[in-house]
């Protein structure tokens, strides 16, 4: 039975990149605890010997003819973006000061 | 002209005749329509955006295509407006999933369904409300408004897709587009006393869908009619080379089982009651009406078992991994780098890509939505993937077994689509967990791909809507279209006209005047 500390929940928040609160993270250790007790119990019947299902209709894969179609313009693919420059995407810097 | 009242509360196929005898155009449908949403919103507030401009071009265009009897290969909804949920991708209408992080984004492109309503002629009057990225059950999760249920507006329409279910209820669009990931399109039907369909895994083409579990979500028909939903679903189903998931097939002839089903005769039917949904947590006149209902089937031929589904009731559990792993990979892509918002860190912290991100995704996300990328994020981590992740999957075969054995002995499965019928607002918002339960008997239908419907069952000792519902076999979509067709139109007769006779609507008073 998993049990959420504190320290957990940031690193979750972290790893998806939520800058949570504190207030937030006392209240999802709660929530999250009490979710996962009650999902928990899907263990109880995963046996060695069912296999996942991860499509629930299986198809299978095919290839289709190469035809060009027109994509966005440059124009259309930028006009939804915070920042723009010279026909790119701006992005804030990627590594810190330090 | 027709008064305006009497054309809103015309079902979509009856518009369509209406059309076919040059008694009403397009134009006017949309008209009725409009005045029908101003005169409804300010009580029922189901549309996040009315697309007015939009939807008189598009209605006058299909009108002059048919002054020109140029109308070869239309389908039979052609010129009737719907109304579209806005989790589905318009061109040049803005488009939100009713979450901050895409406040004010207008897409560069249409979903295919879309992309089939144009062709098709169908006008789209506006897009509707929904739970942030369909993520809850009574749409108290939208971050811009709460939609009221038409049937009491101190109540929810049921969730994630509340617009849709009440626009239709209200009579604000005879006809809507739903997402279902685990009952956001049969749950608000059920409460809002509507018809809702979500086709088999792969039916439908989910381009253009905003994905919230690819491996679940599915769009579907949101209409007041069996026979309205087959329509549409054969107007929006099908083929489609963008969506990786979809089925190479043509669909059935699910307009034909409606009618069939119409005629009322089911002998040679065999209906299955899933033993494993109902009873505690259901309300006792939720359970009536279904027990009422059943009997009608039985009434007209059907042979009604009852039939185990002994793993159903971890479907629950193995949705609350699954779908919220999905979401947390999903919902990566909102990152403020090439469209929604972007919010720099706050001073004192380095003003990096990294910490934007985690900026702009804690203030753009609502509760419900972090919780479930928290909570995805943990089920999909090293260590504990195999133990949570992949006991899901397990359930999911588990799942699949159940329908497929029920199915031997079986045509249809049915339950009752949720357990109580709407509730109040704010009554589950403080517990996820009770909130979640109003999906236990929708879930399993996601779970194993299977067409599941909900259609109404007459009304509550409590005055308001239940839904009954009913599961066909993968791909064999028709199947349920013809006893849900036959129960409505028995219900018809015993209730003496449609359930929305019961129905005040106030709003409706002020058209024409």
């Amino acid at each position: 039975m998993p049990t959420f500390t504190r320290e957990e929940i940031e690193h979750l928040g972290d790893l998806a990149r939520i800058a949570l609160t504190d207030d937030e993270i006392t209240r999802l250790q709660g929530e999250l605890n009490v979710i996962a007790e009650s999902i928990a119990k899907v263990q109880e019947v995963a046996g060695e010997d069912v296999p996942p299902t991860a499509n629930p209709v299986p198809l299978e894969a095919y290839l289709r003819p190469d035809v060009a179609e027109r994509p966005l313009t440059q124009e259309e693919a930028l006009a939804a973006a915070p920042a723009t420059e010279s026909g790119m995407f701006v992005a804030p810097r990627i590594l810190g000061e330090e | 002209m027709t008064q305006q009242t009497e054309l809103v509360t015309l079902s979509a196929a009856q518009m369509a005749e209406a059309i076919n005898a040059g008694e009403v155009s397009s134009r006017e449908l949309v008209e009725a329509q409009l005045a029908a949403i101003d005169a409804a919103e300010p009580s029922i507030q189901a549309f996040l955006q009315v697309s007015r401009d939009q939807a008189l071009q598009q209605a006058d265009d299909f009108d002059a295509r048919r002054q020109s009897g140029d109308v070869d290969g239309l389908p039979e909804l052609a010129g009737v407006p719907i109304a579209v949920k806005d989790m589905i991708v318009t061109k040049g209408i803005a488009t939100t999933a009713a979450s901050k992080i895409l406040e004010g984004w207008i897409p560069p492109y249409d979903a295919t369904v879309v992309r089939k309503l144009k062709h098709a002629g169908m006008p789209i009057l506006g897009k509707t409300n929904l739970d942030e990225f369909a993520q809850g059950s009574s749409t108290e999760h939208s971050a811009y408004q709460t939609t009221h249920n038409p049937w009491d507006t101190s109540r929810v329409p049921g969730g994630s897709g509340g617009g849709s279910a009440s626009a239709v209820a209200a009579f604000e669009a005879p006809l809507a587009l739903g997402t279902d990931t685990g009952g956001s399109i049969r749950q608000p039907g059920a409460l809002t006393g509507t018809v809702g369909v979500k086709p088999t895994y792969g039916g439908v083409s989910r381009f253009g869908a905003i994905a919230m579990a690819s491996s679940l979500d599915q769009i579907g028909p949101v209409s007041r009619t069996v026979l309205d939903a087959a329509l549409l679903h054969e107007v929006i189903g099908g083929y489609d080379e963008r969506d990786s998931t979809s089925i190479p097939k043509p669909l059935g002839k699910l307009a034909d089982a409606a009618r069939e089903g119409q005629r009322q005769d089911l002998h040679g039917m065999r209906v299955g009651l899933v033993k494993e949904i109902g009873g505690e947590g259901f309300q006792p006149g939720v359970e009536a009406r279904f027990r009422e209902a059943v009997s009608a089937l039985e009434a007209m031929g059907a042979e009604v078992v009852e039939v185990s589904c002994p793993h159903f009731s971890y479907s629950l559990g193995a949705y609350y991994i699954i779908m919220p792993s999905e979401v947390s990979s999903n919902l990566a892509r909102y990152d403020g780098m090439r469209y929604g918002l972007r919010v720099m860190p706050p001073e004192g912290k380095a003003q990096t890509a990294a910490n934007m991100m985690a900026a702009t995704r804690e203030q753009g996300f609502g509760d419900e939505v972090k919780r479930r990328i928290i909570l995805g994020t943990y089920a999909l981590s090293a260590g504990y993937y195999d133990a949570w992740y992949g006991s899901a999957q397990k359930v999911r075969t588990l799942i699949i077994r159940d329908f497929a054995q029920a199915f031997e002995q079986v045509d249809v499965l049915v339950s009752p689509t949720s357990p109580s019928t709407a509730f109040k607002f704010g009554e589950k918002m403080d517990d996820p967990l009770t909130m979640y339960l109003n999906d236990v008997a929708t879930i399993p239908a996601n779970l194993a791909g299977v067409p599941a419907m909900s259609i109404p069952a007459g009304l509550s000792d409590d005055g308001l809507p239940v839904g009954f519902q009913f599961f066909a076999p993968q791909m064999k979509d028709e199947v349920m279209y013809k006893p849900a067709a036959a129960l409505e139109a028995a219900l018809l007769e015993q209730q003496h006209g449609p359930i929305w006779q019961s129905m005040n609507t106030p709003w409706l008073d002020g058209l024409n005047k």
